[in-house]
């Protein structure tokens, strides 16, 4: 018997833990785990709210988000690797040109 | 939650990726606890399986090491801190004042099954289900066009016109 509140506290600490990450990181390859982290953090809240209401679509919706966060962590890192082919850098402070 | 303030606190990405690992399987027990059997097993395969391996293979093969510290980054500190703890107190006051109660499934009587899952799946949301098999498949393309060497696109563009 666990309040529904807690789960719900849990993933806005974690959605919390994926914004500041995004701001203070400066490495792309952590900055893009942030990422990752707020999307976990709200798949969490969709489970419990499902659970809450006995209602699978929440579910659903969760494996959705996943497929789409898939889908984006394949672009994603392939476009870091086009990024750093580049530049030869990481840090995103000096990444501030769209085109060399 | 601590897995997550440890991807904070290192500066190794690596650590940080491992951290994330750690996070992402709490989460699939998590799931487990809520009945959702299907979900934490995909949230395993799939976060923890395919999307970490990404990662980890990214950043060793772009030989990432200890970041280091600018004058943006440090602004970005003193501004991010602040005003991420008034939103996480925000919404956490938001929710906390709604409080409710949910019962923890045991497991065994769990209802987030896979043929429960799979009936809706495949009977109400078949059109967002298939619009995501297109958006797989372009992610593949995409990722493929990117990640190649630019020369070797060049090349694949030049064999489509002759």
């Amino acid at each position: 018997m666990v309040p529904l509140s807690y789960y719900l506290v849990l993933s806005g600490i974690l959605f919390a833990c994926g914004v500041l990450g995004f701001l203070i990181k400066r490495n792309i390859i952590t900055i893009f785990m942030s990422i990752e982290l707020m999307l976990n953090g709200v798949n969490l809240s969709f489970v419990a709210f499902a659970a809450h209401w006995h209602a699978v679509s929440g579910q659903v919706f969760v494996f959705f988000v996943m497929v789409v966060a898939a889908a984006e962590a394949a672009v994603g890192l392939a476009i870091i690797i086009a990024v750093y082919r580049t530049r030869e850098t990481l840090n995103v402070d000096q990444v501030n040109l769209l085109k060399l | 939650m601590a897995g997550a303030i440890n991807l904070l606190v290192q500066s190794h990405p690596i650590n940080s990726a491992l951290s994330l690992i750690v996070v992402m399987g709490s989460l699939a027990a998590e799931y487990l606890l809520l009945g959702a059997e299907f979900l934490a097993a995909i949230q395993v395969i799939v976060y923890a399986g395919a999307i970490m391996v990404l990662f980890v293979i990214t950043i060793m093969l772009l030989n990432a090491g200890k970041e280091e510290r600018t004058q943006g980054s440090r602004i970005a500190t003193l501004l991010g801190i602040p005003g991420v703890l008034i939103g996480a107190v925000l919404v956490v006051w938001t929710l906390v004042g709604r409080s409710s109660t949910t019962h923890s499934v045991s497991i065994g009587a769990l209802w987030g099954a896979p043929k429960t899952i799979a009936r809706l799946l495949f009977h109400d949301f078949l059109l967002p289900f298939e619009v995501t098999s297109v958006l797989i498949l372009i992610a593949i393309l995409g990722a493929v066009v990117l990640a190649s060497p630019p020369d070797a696109v060049a090349r694949g563009a030049r064999k489509d016109e002759g």
